[in-house]
């Protein structure tokens, strides 16, 4: 950290390190999922308004990544995971990426208060708050729940999506918020078995790391339980059709008994983390799914009224 | 101070500063173009969230 704090070269930094400070592939996710949560909310939304307010939380969540690279430089150096970022690379400083993140923070929360909705400004806000104070200034470094409640502001988005398209917040994003909430930790947790070493290394207390890898196994299958039937829900409450029950259910279904599998692993010495690798990989795909899925199932429904009605400002 | 700026060598010498490197200039002009990238984007998308909220009102104003 030193090293980069005092560099006063001029910067060598190219347009790529700042693209990789926003973390574009978690924006990628955070696009999708708020993107879902626009489309499948009632009435219409202008499209170069829907356009605005996709590019505001992507800019957001851009924002977000830029302050958790600055805060955590220090961390991330110590992980092979995180040491090719642009900081702990000192390609750029500490200093440039806060002033980078806060801008775009201010940017994209002003515009999209200004040109779309002030509360979906006020959700995109909180969730960038959220993501930086909460979760990486203190629950990241302090407990082994850091990703269950910090997850918190990566379930954000489609409410923010949501509340763009319509100005307030109902059921239906609050159901899509819960999901990406009890998706998060077995996602991470699976990724955390098999780089429990490296977050030793850097101090933070995963749960691997704390409470061992029989009671992260243990975790995994409670919160995929969890995770599995509150898939299903949209459709049991009738708010999709029975193209994504279906998926809901064999999707769901997929993630349980590869949740059993992990934990079935654990109890082997030969284990070399297969299970927890696959479990890593299908979890994105599940949530990609549901999403996916769900987004044509109501799409579906709703081109008839489009086309029979006016294409409303 | 005159005492010391006496015995120096007052004659001016014209490299002084910080000079780019060739991969410096390279880096500084790429990222000034995106700047610029973003910013003109910026500016194109207040003009069509502007068209698209007053729509035909653009017209409607006190004479």
């Amino acid at each position: 950290m030193s090293v980069t704090l005092t560099r006063i070269e001029p910067s060598i930094a190219g347009v790529g390190d700042y693209v990789a400070l926003m973390k574009p592939r978690v924006m990628s996710l955070v696009v999708f999922t708020a993107l879902v949560g626009l489309l499948i909310a009632p009435g219409h939304v202008h499209p170069v308004i829907a356009l605005t307010a996709l590019l505001c939380i992507a800019v957001g969540a851009g924002a977000a990544g830029a302050l958790n690279m600055w805060y955590d430089a220090d961390i991330d150096a110590r992980m092979a995971r995180t040491a090719g970022r642009p900081i702990p690379q000192g390609r750029v400083t500490p200093g440039e990426a806060a002033g980078f993140g806060m801008t775009l923070a201010v940017f994209a929360t002003v515009t999209l208060g200004l040109l779309v909705n002030v509360i979906a400004a006020a959700l995109l806000a909180f969730t960038i708050a959220f993501y930086v104070v909460v979760y990486t200034m203190w629950l990241k470094r302090s407990t082994p729940q850091n990703i269950v409640i910090g997850g918190a502001a990566g379930a954000l988005p489609p409410v923010i999506g949501w509340a763009a398209a319509t100005g307030s917040v109902s059921i239906e994003p609050i159901l899509l918020f819960l999901i990406i909430f009890f998706w998060t930790p077995p996602h991470f947790w699976a990724l955390s078995l098999y780089r429990t070493e490296d977050y030793a290394r850097a101090g933070i207390p995963m749960l691997p790391v704390v409470a061992g890898e029989a009671a992260t196994r243990r975790h995994i299958v409670l919160y995929t339980l969890i995770l599995a039937p509150l898939g299903v829900v949209p459709w049991l409450l009738g708010y999709a059709g029975a193209l994504y029950g279906i998926a809901a259910v064999v999707t769901g279904a997929a993630m349980i008994a590869l949740a059993l599998r992990l934990h079935g692993e654990g109890s082997r010495q030969d284990s070399r983390h297969g299970a927890c690798r696959q479990m890593f990989a299908f979890s994105i795909l599940y949530l990609f799914l549901l999403f996916a899925v769900l987004l044509v199932d109501r799409m579906s429904g709703g081109l008839a009224a489009l086309a029979a009605g006016r294409f409303p400002i | 101070m005159t005492a010391v700026s006496d015995t120096m060598d007052d004659t001016p010498k014209p490299e002084e500063g910080i000079r780019l490197t060739e991969q410096q200039l390279r880096a500084r002009r790429a990222r000034s173009i995106a700047i610029a990238l973003a910013l003109g984007a910026f500016v194109v998308v207040i003009f069509l969230v502007t068209l698209v909220r007053l729509g035909s009102n653009v017209l409607t104003r006190p004479m």
